[in-house]
Order: C-alpha cells, then structure tokens, then sequence
C-alpha cells in the first residue's frame, strides 16, 4: 500500500512540474509575421507542445510504474 | 457570501433527501421487474437491482433546481445538462450493450452544453506557476475532461460501495477547494455531490441493495468534470480522483486499447475459497489498481473498499493542499 501512496504522491508532483513546464513554455509560444494567420498557427503549435508534455508525462509515470509495480503484480 | 448559505443548506438537504428517500421505491421497482444482476463478489446467486442512476439523477436535478431558483445562472444549466446528457449516455448503456466506442464518443458530445452556455474559462491554472491560455486546445480539453471524469467513475465501480464512496471524498475535496479559492457560487454547486453520494452510499455500500450502474457513475463522473471545467479547477480536480485516474492509466498500460468491462477475458482478481479477493497470477491478465492493492495477499471486499477509500482520502488531501498552494500565488 505505501507504494501505491508514494506512487500517487509521484503523479501529483509530476503534475506540478509539467504544470510550471507548460506555463514556462507554451506562454513563451506566439508566432507573428502570417497577419490573420498568427493566432492559428500559434494555437497549433500550443497544441503541439501539450501533447508533447503529456507524452512526456505518461512516458514518465510508466516508467516509474513499471519500476515500481512489475515484480508485484507478478507476485 | 452570507446570502449565499440559505440556498446552499437548502440545496444539500434536498440532495441528500431525494437519493435518501427516493432511492427505496426505486430498488423495489427494479427487482420486481428483475432489472438485476449478480454480485459477483458474494457467495451464490445474490441479485442486486441495477441500475441506480434515475435516483442519482433525481438528487442532482432537484438540488441544482433549487439553487438556480436562487441564483440563475448559465453556470448551474450547463453543469446539469451535461450531467444529464451523459446520464443518459449510462442508461442507453445499462439497458442496451453498446460497443466500446459508444461511451467514449457520446461522453464528448455531451460536453456540448459547457461550450454552447460559455461557461468556462480557457486559462488553465497551475499551482505555483500560473495560468496558461489555449483558448482553442481547451475546447478539447472541455471534451476530454467529462470523458475522463466519467470513465474513471465508472472504472473504479468494482466493490461494493467503492464509486459512491470515492465520489464521496473526491467530491466534498472539490468543494473544499472551491470554498479555498473563494469561488463560492461554484463551491455550492459542487456540494449536492458529495451529499447525493453520501445518501446513494447508504444503500451502495457492503452488502449493496443497488449498484449505481453506467447511468448513476457517468452522472456522477461528468458532474464532477463539468464542475472542474466552470469552476476553473480542472487541475485540482485530476489530483483529487488520482486513485481512478491510477486505475484508468494501470488498465490502459497494460490491456493497451480500451475495453468494456464484460469484454475483460482473463480477470485480474479471482475468489478464495471462502470469497476473499486475491490477485490473479495469470501472466496477461490487465493490471487494476485492486489488483495492486491485492498484491500483498488475499483480503475481504470490505478491506479492499477501505484501502480504496484512504488513497482517495490522500488524493483528496494533496487536492486542497493545491487549493491552498493557488490561492497563496
């Protein structure tokens, strides 16, 4: 049980951390130079950059989980 | 706020008492038409009259009524509509065997209200580090959260008692953070869902008289996403269902395609001989989060519900330390 606790502990700090991620870089994120086309390709790549970060979040957590959990579940 | 405490009592007795006494009537009118199922968990062949989403829905509409008798607003609409949407998407679900794409893509439509009323917000807060604005990925987002919402709910009714419990915690968790955030109107929306699962759980809980089915944990599901999305609180809200959102991702991670219930082959838990839950040792069956909680050995379905009941409890207190963390940003 305390793995399962340490484990949501993790997913609540890996939270925060792409939390302050996304706001350090999808704020940074603003493309100029195509008049009426700016706010699309901005939100594009906005978009873009989240399903990255989230990628990058469930690669993560399966790691740990896999680390965590393999050898119990197998138990 | 002061003019607010009036409705807000008025609302949590109504929820409480439409679940509480309508809940009765509504069990004894499903077994007799035999709307039940067999409780897998329990020796022979013990009925449980299913489903309990139209006392769930009950509660929900009548308390939300009287708050928007209250205090009208687009806010309080939108969160019943879509509660009642994916209520509907449960009991077409309860009454019918759908295919697996049915729940995902008709939980998305009914996020539908949230974005016809504008009642959302697409600056998406983070603790500690402030606002991001996606203004067109949140549409998205808006239909993503009710389906997660929903479906986890719905992932985590495997015991008795287990989703109206959870939705318990989970939701007065919500609420505290509202109230955190002084974000009072939605704090009192928030609150018949807490005292709707509160009045379900007395009949849900070991032994069950009713399980809430697809109708009564989509509800509740898309309820407590729909309140996430207006009150602005989609991040605190994921930290406070964790335990499911760990359930979700568990089965996802190791099944790698979503399936029903009833299409899981090899089961991930089996029975003792004298009905204990024990973790099956069948190399490819999916990984559950009552799986991990049996990895330790056989336990009771009471002990398992509690061990779920805590991680909510810890969820939902990591849920009002991030309340905390924004509101002293």
């Amino acid at each position: 049980m305390i793995g399962i606790f340490a484990f949501i502990f993790i997913m609540w700090a890996l939270m925060l951390l792409g939390g302050a991620a996304a706001v350090i870089v999808i704020d940074s994120i603003s493309i100029s130079g195509y008049d009426s086309f700016d706010f699309a390709f901005t939100s594009a790549a906005k978009a873009a950059v989240v399903i990255l970060l989230i990628s990058a979040w469930v690669f993560s957590l399966s790691m740990i989980k896999n680390r965590m959990f393999q050898k119990k579940a197998q138990s | 706020m002061t003019e607010l405490v009036i409705p807000g009592i008025i609302s949590c007795v109504v929820a409480f008492f439409a679940v509480y006494v309508g809940t009765p009537p509504l069990v004894a009118y499903l077994q007799k038409r035999n709307f039940a199922v067999r409780d897998v968990n329990k020796p022979g062949d013990i009925m449980i009259a299913r489903p309990g989403g139209p006392s769930i829905i009950l509660g929900i509409v009548s308390a939300e009524a009287v708050l928007y008798g209250f205090m009208p607003s687009a806010e309080i609409l939108a969160v019943v509509i879509t509660t009642v949407l994916a209520f509907l998407v449960g009991y077409v679900d309860d009454k019918k065997t759908m295919g697996s794409w049915f729940k995902p893509v008709a939980l998305a439509f009914a996020a539908a209200p949230i974005l016809l009323f504008g009642a959302y917000d697409s600056d998406l807060a983070f603790p500690l580090s402030g606002h991001v604005q996606i203004p067109i990925l949140y549409i998205g987002v808006v239909a993503f959260m009710i389906l997660i919402a929903g479906n986890t709910v719905n992932s985590i009714d495997v015991l008795n008692g287990v989703a109206s419990g959870f939705m318990i915690i989970a939701g007065f968790s919500l609420s505290a953070s509202l109230f955190i955030l002084q974000n009072y109107e939605m704090a009192l929306v928030s609150l018949p869902l807490g005292f709707v699962s509160l009045a379900f759980y007395k009949y849900h809980k070991i032994p069950s008289k009713i399980f809430p089915g697809d109708s009564g944990a989509l509800g509740l599901g898309a309820m407590y996403g729909s309140i996430a999305i207006v009150g602005g609180v989609e991040v605190i809200a994921a930290i406070a269902i964790l335990p499911a959102i760990l359930n979700s991702f568990l089965f996802l991670s190791s099944a790698k395609r979503i399936v029903e219930h009833r299409q899981i082959r090899i089961r991930p838990v089996e029975h003792t001989t004298d009905m204990k839950l024990k973790a099956t040792d069948k190399e490819h069956a999916p990984l559950t989060l009552v799986r991990l909680i049996l990895a330790r050995g056989p336990m009771s379905e009471r002990q398992v519900a509690t061990a779920i009941f805590k991680l909510t409890a810890f969820s939902g207190g990591l849920a009002v330390i991030t309340a905390l963390l924004v509101a002293i940003q």
